[in-house]
């Protein structure tokens, strides 16, 4: 039962990485907008990410509140080990909420935004920034649980089980995975908007960030041999998972060449999936290695079988939502100017 | 995490309430046609994203604050109280997907459907409202467990849990509150605009709409602490005494009405006393035992003079939203609801919902003082041991004042920018 309560967690979290994770992508693409279409660049993101971002970031809410009913235990420990990236991960997605809403609604930044001014304004630039230190804070802290450096014991120190390679290379592969999901769904936006101009942008984007993650994840692979043995060991013995992400990947840049961009959204959006699944497999049991199982951490029996029935009685509700919201946003037809403010 | 309630409060109050005046504004619009009905409803869903967005980010905030800064609390506790977390996630979920549907889609989506959302949007910020106010009821009454050893919990009822004693009481006046506190700040904005010469019908209608919902709730809301002060009596007698400034323990304990408690002397000094009046609010029987402070060990005291004046000031406030919503209703009868020392009034107590809202929480937290899960667990145990934790609280309240500030400065420039 525990392990049902630690993959709805991971679901959940695969999900926050391809619809919040897109989101800072997005944020991204916004500072990086170069060229002579930047300002429909903007315009096109922030059109895109406007109707659903407070939705697509409920999902990490859900996996914190799922883990310290399930697993109080390892939550209050890994709260503690990891105070300061969870704490500056916070300062950001917060930082960028409010920007990318401030943005919206500030005189200047609105006007910005529609009629193509050629600079960011300043929200923007909080929003690009948070945009960035969020997914690399993310993977920093991902990659400090696998890496077996955190103790249970509270004697972690502020810094240090952190900041250093392993974890930090975590955090830029993290970064380069949302920009290039981020780029390839602009793709699939700024084509059905009827801007192939806009659609080429993104799609140099998308194929150059596929190969910015490409290095990025075997740098990871390969780093992980020294500092996150789990991770190694696991990978390896399940191969089959980043065979199918490697053929996953191989089709997204092929679609993405060949400009068959709705297809390649999927193939993209599965590549990442296989990524979080790869890494939760590998870890697997682990909550918090070397000291938290998921078998070891869980909650009593009773929560747990609360908590699971939650969860389905919340999906029926929130899966169908979900399609409601995407469809009246994202649906077939052409992109109708959205109400601003 | 204090800074953080008190900030995130107010946005949590303003975002279960100001759906529900969006939805009835609309529902007005689609049975009558009249176009001014729309135009109130999409103004105000202006302000709502601004509110929404800073409110759902503060949630965040907290969510991992409850793992940053009271991880004993959460490890020891969170398989009995963790699940209307959860609960409340999901409802926070359901808000803001159909918050965005609203808010964008106006021209989108059918008309039935639009307003279906907006009343989704309303159900479920009154949900996630109500399954948090769980979690602090158990704070206040802790059951669903068995205490075993080393001070872990056995076999948790998350079920029992979350409803445990006085949950009924405590929920009931926490959503009032929020709908009485937003109608009267909404109203003393539209008050306010009619007086520096705006003219539009927009603002009579908001007027009368607001304070119908802020005076039906001023009106129930002393009947609701009532049952809450009773809740308090039974379960909580060191924070009764407390916000009574109840000393010493007595049979026809009179109510006091303001005054300072003394915590040196064991008096309450300056009040106004109405004999027997304690025991009968609080038992409904004139000579009931209110048992004292002095029946709790004197480290175990809370901070008896914050929780009494936060009391007094709490009431205080609800008087005057209470005299305003009778005024207002009087004025309303004779035609004349936009006269100006109405209009005056209103503007002055507008501000008092959310006064009591903050002052009301101080009571009940600061008056389970020391506990953190009453008699149960104390709050000095249950707090992290991180070494330079006001880095963390200082943070904390950098951001939430610049979030404070920015949001009072876009919306103050929204309602200068619309017209009429």
């Amino acid at each position: 039962m525990a392990d049902v309560v630690a993959a709805a967690m991971l679901g959940a979290l695969i999900l926050y990485a391809l619809t919040g994770g897109a989101d800072f992508g997005g944020g991204v693409w916004d500072l990086l907008a170069t060229g002579p279409l930047r300002a429909k660049q903007r315009a096109a993101i922030d059109r895109a990410i406007g109707p659903i971002w407070e939705a697509n970031h409920v999902w990490l809410i859900l996996v914190v509140t799922v883990m310290f009913t399930g697993f109080p235990r390892a939550f209050a420990a890994i709260a503690n080990a990891l105070h300061v990236p969870l704490l500056l991960l916070l300062l950001a997605i917060v930082m960028r909420g409010a920007a990318f809403t401030f943005r919206h609604y500030d005189r200047g930044g609105a006007r910005g935004t529609r009629a193509g001014a050629r600079t960011p304004n300043r929200w923007g630039i909080a929003f690009s920034i948070a945009s960035i230190a969020a997914p690399i804070l993310l993977g920093v802290v991902i990659g400090a649980l696998v890496s077996g450096e955190l103790r249970a014991n509270a004697s972690n120190g502020w810094i240090e089980p952190w900041a250093r390679r392993w974890p930090l290379l975590v955090g830029l592969f993290t970064l380069a995975l949302f920009s290039y999901l981020a780029a390839v769904y602009l793709c699939v936006e700024a084509k059905e908007s009827g801007d192939a101009e806009l659609a080429e942008a993104f799609r140099r984007r998308a194929m150059g960030a596929w190969v910015a993650s490409g290095v990025l994840s075997l740098f990871v692979f390969l780093q992980s041999r020294m500092h996150a043995q789990r991770v190694w060991d696991g990978l390896r013995a399940r191969w089959m998972i980043v065979a199918v992400a490697g053929v996953a990947a191989a089709l997204a840049i092929g679609l993405l060449w060949t400009r068959r961009y709705r297809v390649a959204r999927f193939a993209a959006a599965a590549q990442v999936a296989l990524v979080v699944i790869g890494w939760g497999a590998s870890q697997h049991p682990w909550l918090m290695v070397p000291d938290f199982t998921i078998g070891g951490a869980a909650a009593p029996p009773a929560t747990l079988r609360l908590l699971i029935g939650a969860l389905l009685v919340g999906s029926i509700l929130l899966f169908p939502s979900l399609w409601i919201l995407f469809r009246s946003f994202k649906g077939a037809r052409p992109f109708s100017p959205v109400d601003d403010a | 995490m204090g800074v953080s309630l008190a900030f995130h409060i107010v946005f949590a109050a303003i975002g279960v309430a100001l759906p529900l005046f969006m939805t009835i504004a609309e529902w007005r619009h689609q049975r009558t046609g009249d176009p001014v009905w729309r135009e109130l409803a999409r103004r105000w869903s202006k302000g709502t994203a601004i509110l929404f967005a800073v409110g759902a980010v503060s949630g965040t905030v907290l969510s991992f604050e409850l793992g940053l800064l009271w991880p004993e609390f959460m490890a020891v506790w969170g398989s009995v109280i963790g699940f209307p977390f959860a609960l409340e996630g999901f409802a926070f979920f359901t808000e803001a997907i159909f918050l965005g549907i609203w808010l964008y889609g106006w021209d989108r989506v059918p008309p039935r459907f639009h307003l279906f959302a907006g009343a989704v949007v309303a159900a479920s910020g009154a949900a996630s409202a109500f399954f948090v106010t769980l979690a602090n009821v158990w704070m206040n009454s802790p059951v669903g467990f068995t205490p075993g050893p080393g001070g872990m919990p056995l076999d948790p009822d998350p079920v029992a849990a979350m409803f445990a004693p006085g949950w009924a009481e405590e929920v009931t006046h926490v959503l009032l509150s929020s709908y009485q506190a937003t109608a009267f700040a909404m109203a003393g904005v539209h008050a306010l605009l009619i007086l520096r010469g705006r003219t539009s019908e927009i603002h009579r209608r908001a007027l009368a709409l607001t304070l119908t919902v802020g005076g039906v709730c001023a009106l129930l809301q002393p009947i609701s602490g009532d049952f809450s002060a009773r809740s308090v009596a039974r379960k909580q007698p060191a924070k009764l005494a407390a916000l009574e400034g109840q000393f010493e323990t007595e049979r026809g304990a009179p109510l006091r009405i303001g005054g300072m408690p003394d915590v040196e002397r064991r008096e309450t000094r300056f009040a106004i006393e109405i004999p027997h009046g304690l025991s009968l609010l609080a038992f409904h029987d004139p000579n009931a035992e209110v048992r004292g402070l002095d029946q709790v060990p004197r480290e175990d005291w809370p901070d008896v003079r914050t929780v009494h004046v936060c009391f007094q000031i709490m009431v205080a406030c609800g008087v005057a939203m209470v005299a305003v919503s009778l005024a207002s209703a009087w004025a309303w009868r004779k035609g004349k609801l936009t006269h100006p020392l109405l209009l005056k009034a209103i503007v002055a107590v507008s501000p008092l919902g959310f006064v009591a809202i903050e002052a009301g929480w101080m009571v009940t937290e600061k008056g389970r003082q020391p506990w953190i899960v009453q008699s149960v667990m104390r709050t000095s145990d249950a707090a992290t041991e991180m070494p330079g934790l006001a880095i963390t609280f200082w943070a904390t309240v950098a951001v939430y004042l610049f979030l404070g500030a920015v949001s009072a400065w876009l919306l103050t420039r929204l309602i200068e920018e619309t017209r009429g």
